[in-house]
């Protein structure tokens, strides 16, 4: 029964799916730019602070969208081997 | 500690390798591949990216710039973390193309080019060899630590780890020709050796943190007092090393080798992507504490590239010293033999294979055992790649900082990025402008970053480093172009990246790829969209036997047979043969490319098939975006035609019953009346002779005459009717066998003697003599048919029918002519359809089914009845079945 309010759109785990493999898409440009700015700075104990910091979240931010990332490896693989595997002529 | 209980405890550390590998390798040999294949031991292998430059030169690399030492693990950070962009595609294309090095993959994308898998490899060799030495020296400088008489023997230290670490090599890594098919053993012992350098660098770190300085808070302030506080990250170098070691990451053969061709399972990128930065994380978490301490406590002048082995040595811990240096020992080892492994595949794949081909003069189907010149050819290169790994270490004189020569390797295999980069994201990129820009970033690497690092005046003199070659400043090597004042490291990697990338863009617009650049150039950016690569193999000349004969020699006979009989069985054939089609041959070159790589394995194809020819079909498939939906549209199109076809077909089908229909009430009014003629005058005759008591003997003759008579007529009718519907149906039983046509005419002739009072048939005897394999009776009955409609239709006065035997297009044909007035064009077309009589009334004798019945025998014959027109009487052409077709 369709209640009233709930969002139309039906596909909602496909697209979350999707939008997590953007979001793991989207860590090295933020890692790139937040391992950058040690650059400009000049404190060698705060710097490494810093750094091993950004490290960290960047450790954990890709541990938590990869255990996602590999269902979606996994049901991709499986989409595709049946494809890979079938006579080239059939 | 003594030095000999060093090398004894060094030696069994090597043991135990020894047998942890070749426990992998008998598991993995039964078939118990089982974790041996896991997240946990890929990540772990990934490791090998830590080498004793990392180990040892960290900290003294630390010692000297401060922080910048951490770029060298943030790089690889980032291209971990960015898994899903980059190094997914790579491990998949490496899959699906059987990859076995970084100048397969490179070569591979260009249109398998080999000219580039040589450049690639030369780069590889020259790369590596520095890194090699750098690995023998970390090892003999922490032997040297414990060595009662310092400084003395380094060489012959040297000399004998070059030596076992050869020997595990070649014992491990060429024991399996097929380099996709993953060496258990070197990364059994090459996870074992992470877990000890992890183990070993974090027990140094936590005792110096927590047992010298006291805990993290006062560490840190051990740090801010030392002279590394006093270190400024440089932001041009701390951006350039950063990008320089994630391509080199990405890039050096050893690195290539773990991370793509040994990888089992794509999803393994998804644990590595967090647990390898992990790692890095924690390797280099006690990098400045151990650093800050080490110039603190011992004395000035004390090399800081080995404070990791000094510091627990200079507190009497010996067996921490001992675990540290069995942790730089596996960080050397490790490096060294993965390096050798991967650097002797490109040898022997793209130099020495393709040399041997060229010299075998036959081609390579001779018979030689190539599995044995590639085997020795590996463990050659393996050998000759340690030997220049110790020249380079014995003639650099162990100068250097060991972070200096790490970069300058980074630099140099980072040149195959732009190639690397530029082939799995624009298709537009070609084999020359991979081939310029590899050869352009190489000679800029060597000009401005290799030949300077053996020192200032050995290999280039001052005089040029001051004012260029032959005068010319602006190609001074470490001012190009006149710009002055850049860090050597920061100008070599800017140049040679610079002017590489702009000559890969710059021709690869000019030049005009090749049919199967184009296509393995789409199935390297769309490796996600197509699975199949299409290489496009026509099987031309190529016969199963020569290919099988090649195969055994690379694959060894088991394989190969399995691998011939499995396709055989595909196509639904037995033996060991398959039809050599474009498929197999596809498969084929993909499981050679497994041995011997894919520029060798397409050379080899190509001389035994003969050539490759690619397509239209095959390049429509791969063409660019627009053309795709295009062709998806026409695809459309296509669709919707089709399903209007069949709606017109339908719609003639429906017609067609229709018509059926119609024809079918025809005939059923038609056939009763037929039935309801004879049926009339039987009643009334029966009828008169029922009432007629008084009637003459006379009549009642007549009428039961009359009444015989169209019973008989009723009865053939009938008879013809079940013959036509039975020929009709097919369900008629054919009795071939071997008869002349002269058998059959003379059968037919003399079946109608008896009353063909008055027609005179002229025959040809000679002519006659035409074996024939058909069913005699039933031509028979079609001859007495024809001959009898032509006696009761000739009505001129000396009627005569002659029986004319010939050919045609290759068929004997039998015309039957007679003299008569013919047949009126009108009536030609209809003659063979039932219930049809010509228009002349006598035919009542008929029921108008002889003709149809002729043309349906004919057909079942599989031959043919026709009315010939112009023949001066009425004629009817039978033409008869091709006698050798019948016959076989």
């Amino acid at each position: 029964m369709e209640k009233p309010g709930q969002p139309l759109f039906l596909a909602r785990a496909s697209y979350r799916r999707r939008r997590v493999a953007d979001a793991a898409r989207l860590v090295p440009f933020f890692g790139v730019i937040l391992l950058l700015l040690p650059g400009l700075w000049t404190t060698t104990a705060g710097s490494m602070i810093y750094i091993f910091t950004v490290w960290a979240v960047l450790i954990l931010a890709i541990g938590a969208l990869s255990s996602r990332l590999r269902g979606i490896t996994e049901a991709d693989q499986e989409a595709s081997e049946p494809r890979r595997d079938r006579p080239p002529d059939g | 500690m003594s030095f000999n209980l060093l090398a004894t405890i060094c030696l069994a550390y090597v043991a135990v390798l020894f047998a942890f590998a070749f426990w992998a390798d008998q598991r993995a040999a039964s078939g118990r591949v089982g974790w041996l294949a896991s997240p946990l031991i890929y990540t772990l292998s990934l490791s090998i990216y830590c080498t004793a430059w990392t180990f040892y030169g960290a900290v003294g690399y630390a010692a000297r710039s401060g922080m910048e030492f951490v770029t060298i693990y943030l790089g690889p950070t980032l291209v971990m973390v960015g898994w899903w962009v980059l190094l997914r595609r790579l491990v998949r294309i490496g899959r699906s193309q059987r990859i076995t090095s970084i100048a397969d993959f490179i070569s591979s994308r260009y249109g398998k080019s080999n000219m580039l898998g040589v450049l690639v490899t030369l780069l590889a060799v020259v790369g590596t060899t520095p890194y090699i030495a750098l690995q023998l020296q970390s090892v003999t400088l922490s032997f040297d630590v414990f060595s009662s008489t310092p400084g003395d023997n380094l060489r012959e230290i040297a000399f004998i780890v070059a030596i076992g670490l050869a020997a595990f090599t070649i014992v491990f890594g060429t024991r399996n020709l097929d380099v996709n098919a993953h060496h258990h053993g070197v990364v059994i012992a090459i996870a074992v050796e992470a877990i000890v350098k992890l183990v070993a660098l974090l027990a140094v770190g936590i005792f110096v943190v927590f047992m010298l300085a006291g805990g993290p808070g006062p560490m840190l302030d051990v740090i801010a007092a030392s002279p590394i506080a006093e270190q400024t990250i440089q932001p041009e170098r701390w951006t350039v090393l950063i990008g320089l070691s994630a391509m080199a990451f990405l890039c050096l053969p050893r690195m290539f080798q773990v991370m793509v061709v040994e990888n089992s399972d794509e999803r393994h990128l998804a644990t590595a992507s967090w647990a390898f930065p992990l790692y890095l994380f924690l390797m280099s978490l006690f990098v400045l504490p151990i650093a800050a301490v080490g110039l603190n406590v011992l004395p000035d002048g004390a090399n800081p590239d080995l404070f990791v082995l000094t510091l627990p040595l200079e507190f009497d811990r010996d067996m921490l010293a001992m675990l540290a240096f069995l942790g730089g020992f596996s960080s050397a080892t490790s490096m060294v033999i993965v390096a050798a492994l991967a650097v002797s595949t490109m040898v022997s794949n793209h130099i020495v294979m393709p040399i041997w081909l060229s010299r075998q003069q036959g081609g390579a189907t001779v018979s030689g055992d190539v599995r044995k010149v590639v085997m020795v050819s590996r463990r050659i290169s393996i050998a000759a790649l340690l030997a220049l790994g110790y020249l380079y270490f014995v003639y650099s004189g162990g100068s250097g900082a060991l972070a200096a020569i790490g970069l300058i390797a980074f630099t140099g295999m980072a040149q195959v990025i732009p190639a690397l980069i530029g082939g799995l994201f624009w298709r537009g990129g070609t084999r020359v402008g991979a081939a310029a820009g590899i050869g352009v970033g190489f000679a800029v690497w060597l000009w401005c970053s290799f030949l300077p690092s053996f020192g200032d005046a050995s290999l280039i003199p001052a005089s040029v480093f001051a004012n260029g070659p032959f005068g010319l400043s602006f190609l001074r090597p470490q001012a190009l172009f006149g710009i002055e004042g850049l860090d050597p490291l920061v100008h070599a990697v800017f140049w040679s990246l610079l002017l590489n990338t702009v000559a890969f863009c710059f021709f690869s617009l000019l030049s005009f790829p090749s049919p199967l650049e184009r296509l393995q150039g789409a199935a390297y950016v769309n490796v996600f969209r197509y699975t199949e690569t299409a290489p496009g193999w026509s099987g031309g000349g190529a016969e199963a036997e020569d290919l099988l004969v090649m195969s055994q020699r690379i694959l060894g006979a088991g394989e190969a047979q399995t691998l011939f009989t499995g396709e055989a069985q595909a196509q639904g054939k037995g033996g060991y043969l398959p039809d050599v089609t474009p498929p197999f041959l596809e498969r084929l070159e993909r499981e050679l490319a497994g041995s011997v790589g894919a520029a060798t394995a397409h050379a080899m194809l190509m001389q035994i098939t003969g050539g490759v020819s690619v397509s239209v079909e095959d390049l429509m498939r791969v063409a660019d975006e627009a053309q795709q939906i295009l062709e998806y549209s026409n695809q459309l199109e296509a669709k919707s035609q089709e399903l209007g076809r069949t709606a017109r077909q339908l719609q003639e089908a429906n017609e067609k019953l229709v018509a059926l229909s119609v024809q079918k009430d025809g005939f059923l009014s038609q056939i009763s009346h037929e039935l309801r003629t004879p049926m009339t005058s039987i009643r009334s005759f029966s009828e008169i002779l029922m009432q007629g008591e008084n009637m003459s003997p006379e009549d009642r003759a007549r009428y039961s005459q009359i009444i015989h008579d169209e019973t008989i007529r009723l009865t053939r009718l009938l008879d013809d009717l079940l013959d036509l519907s039975v020929l009709e149906n097919g369900q008629v039983t054919l009795n071939y066998s071997e008869v002349t046509l002269g058998t059959v005419l003379d059968r037919a002739v003399d079946a109608i003697a008896h009353s063909s009072a008055g027609i005179q048939i002229v025959r040809d005897l000679q002519s006659e003599d035409i074996p024939l394999h058909t069913d005699g009776d039933r031509l028979a009955q079609v001859f007495i048919n024809l001959i009898s409609n032509a006696q009761k239709y000739c009505t001129v006065d000396n009627p005569s029918l002659r029986i004319v035997v010939g050919q045609e297009a290759g068929r004997p044909v039998v015309d039957f002519v007679d003299n008569g007035h013919g047949i009126d064009t009108d009536v030609q077309s209809v003659i063979f359809e039932k219930f049809s009589r010509g228009s002349d009334p006598r035919a009542a004798g008929g029921a108008g089914l002889g003709l149809a019945i002729c043309r349906e025998v004919m057909k079942r014959l599989g031959g043919g009845i026709a009315y010939l027109p112009g023949q001066g009487g009425a004629a009817f052409r039978v033409t008869l079945p091709r006698t050798q077709a019948v016959a076989a």
